[in-house]
């Protein structure tokens, strides 16, 4: 299952990636904004998308502690 | 002119038009006659009169050619035609691709008349009015602001100049060459990206239905909709798309040995002042006169130099006072007229667009040696008999050295621009 997660998560954050090499080889540690050099206004998307594609939702707080793909498949798991 | 003065040339078009993208198959449009007017279901489902429009075709098939993924997440459509023309415009202009570093020597004032209207009506409102602001996300101010456009072009291409958008209606384009103009003329900037853009959708263009100003009667034969300066002329067809220049000071344009299309050698802005019969929807006649009086003045020409006109002709009662209007301006008579066509009939009104897109059509036609045949004016307008002869259907050849393009729009306001052959 957080295999599954993980891999939806990179699915999802594809589109806003600017370095795309980073996402292949992406672990549980990969940054959005250092590793991926995903602008940081686009966060507020992906959560969206989390949100759409998990069927769950995501307060601001809990959105504001999402930095890394592991940050985000906790906060996921936690919730579906 | 004094000697501080910078001669400014075009050195880079592109454009998204409705009946072509790209310069050749734009130009190949021109000269054929090729019509970009379709009848659109769209606007037939949504109890338009008028149903028929010009759209650019074929750009969801190219636009990831030119936009990353993650760009076009935040672009509407007037931004992507925009973008498309300015990234093609700056190419042709033989420019290096985007590095890390700005070009501090070129700017761009990219034009819209409405813009982002598609994102406001079916993502912003919707959103907003169910209390579901926070799924707006984080790429809606950057699609519905006025600048939109020119934002997103600056930082496509790393421009380091003056970034900005002018909107004066259907002048819009037209008055970013003259705006641009200007910042090269004194000097200011080598380079200046001008043009305008505009969306196709049914909510910008709504609006023009219900003042009934657009063509009704042609749903079922669409390429016969727009028909500039005809005594069956019904108001004009809706258009999209987007038409961009490089303006450039000729130094600058030699020193880096670029090809130049042409001079800009003259411009003029101003309003009428809704008066003196001019209104929010009308032209008050002398102040279209002295606008184009005003751009020969500039140029230090006689309005009997002029050899062609690219006229504003958007299919609507005011084509015959826009042809008289030419005609005292350049203090000529109706038989000694310059050569007139309407490149609105090929590809309808593109709005703030409309400049820009004419604009290229205008420098095409100079540097390539055609003028454009315009569709559907065969039964010529009762008051336009003494210019019948003036007034190009069928494309031909053409030595013509000096274009006069104007635009004119709601708010009585005014742009002229006079294009010349380059002469070194």
């Amino acid at each position: 299952m957080s295999n599954d997660v993980f891999e939806q998560v990179k699915e999802i954050v594809s589109p806003y990636c600017k370095n795309k090499e980073a996402l292949e080889s992406a672990t549980a540690e990969t940054s959005f904004l250092e590793d991926l050099q995903i602008n940081s206004a686009r966060l507020v998307d992906i959560v969206i998308d989390f949100e759409d594609e998990f069927d769950i939702e995501v307060s601001d707080e809990e959105a504001d502690k999402i930095r890394t793909m592991g940050d985000a498949v906790t906060v996921i798991k936690a919730k579906t | 002119m004094s000697n501080n003065q910078q001669r400014v040339v075009i050195t880079g078009m592109g454009v998204v038009a409705p009946n072509g993208h790209g310069l050749d198959s734009y130009e190949q449009a021109l000269r054929n006659g090729v019509s970009g007017i379709q009848h659109h279901e769209h606007l037939a489902e949504t109890n338009f009169a008028c149903q028929v429009g010009g759209i650019p075709q074929g750009i969801d098939d190219i636009k990831e050619d030119y936009l990353s993924e993650e760009s076009l997440l935040a672009m509407n459509e007037a931004m992507i035609f925009g973008a498309i023309a300015a990234i093609d415009c700056w190419r042709d202009a033989g420019l290096p691709e985007p590095g890390d570093k700005p070009d501090w020597d070129t700017g761009a004032i990219i034009g819209t008349g409405i813009s982002g209207l598609d994102t406001i009506g079916k993502k912003l409102i919707p959103l907003v009015d169910k209390g579901r602001v926070k799924r707006l996300g984080s790429t809606m101010v950057e699609q519905v602001m006025a600048s939109s456009s020119s934002a997103n072009i600056g930082g496509l291409l790393g421009l380091g100049g003056q970034v900005t958008t002018n909107s004066s209606a259907c002048t819009t384009g037209t008055e970013a060459v003259v705006e641009g103009f200007h910042k090269i003329q004194s000097g200011q900037t080598k380079r200046m990206l001008v043009g305008g853009t505009e969306g196709a959708s049914k909510y910008s263009w709504a609006g023009f239905d219900a003042m009934r100003v657009l063509a009704r009667g042609y749903n079922d034969k669409p390429t016969e909709a727009s028909r500039p300066m005809s005594a069956s002329a019904v108001g004009f067809v809706p258009g999209s798309g987007a038409g961009m220049l490089m303006l450039e000071s000729l130094d600058s344009a030699l020193a880096r040995g670029a090809d130049i299309y042409a001079e800009v050698i003259g411009v003029a802005v101003n309003c009428g002042g809704q008066r003196n019969g001019g209104s929010i929807t009308f032209p008050n006649p002398t102040g279209v006169q002295r606008c184009i009086q005003s751009a020969l003045n500039l140029a230090g020409i006689n309005g009997s130099d002029v050899d062609l006109i690219n006229g504003h002709l958007t299919a609507t009662m005011a084509d015959p006072y826009e042809i008289k209007n030419w005609q005292q301006a350049l203090a000529c008579e109706p038989q000694q007229m310059p050569k007139v066509n309407a490149t609105k009939s090929l590809i309808g009104h593109a709005l703030g667009a409309a400049g820009g897109l004419e604009c290229v059509a205008s420098v095409l036609q100079l540097s390539r040696g055609f003028v454009h045949g315009s569709l559907n004016c065969e039964d010529l307008h009762p008051d336009l008999e003494p210019y019948a002869d003036r007034i190009v259907h069928t494309t031909e050849d053409s030595d013509a050295r000096i274009l006069a393009k104007a635009s004119f729009g709601f708010g009585d306001v005014n742009a002229c621009t006079l294009f010349k052959t380059f002469n070194p």
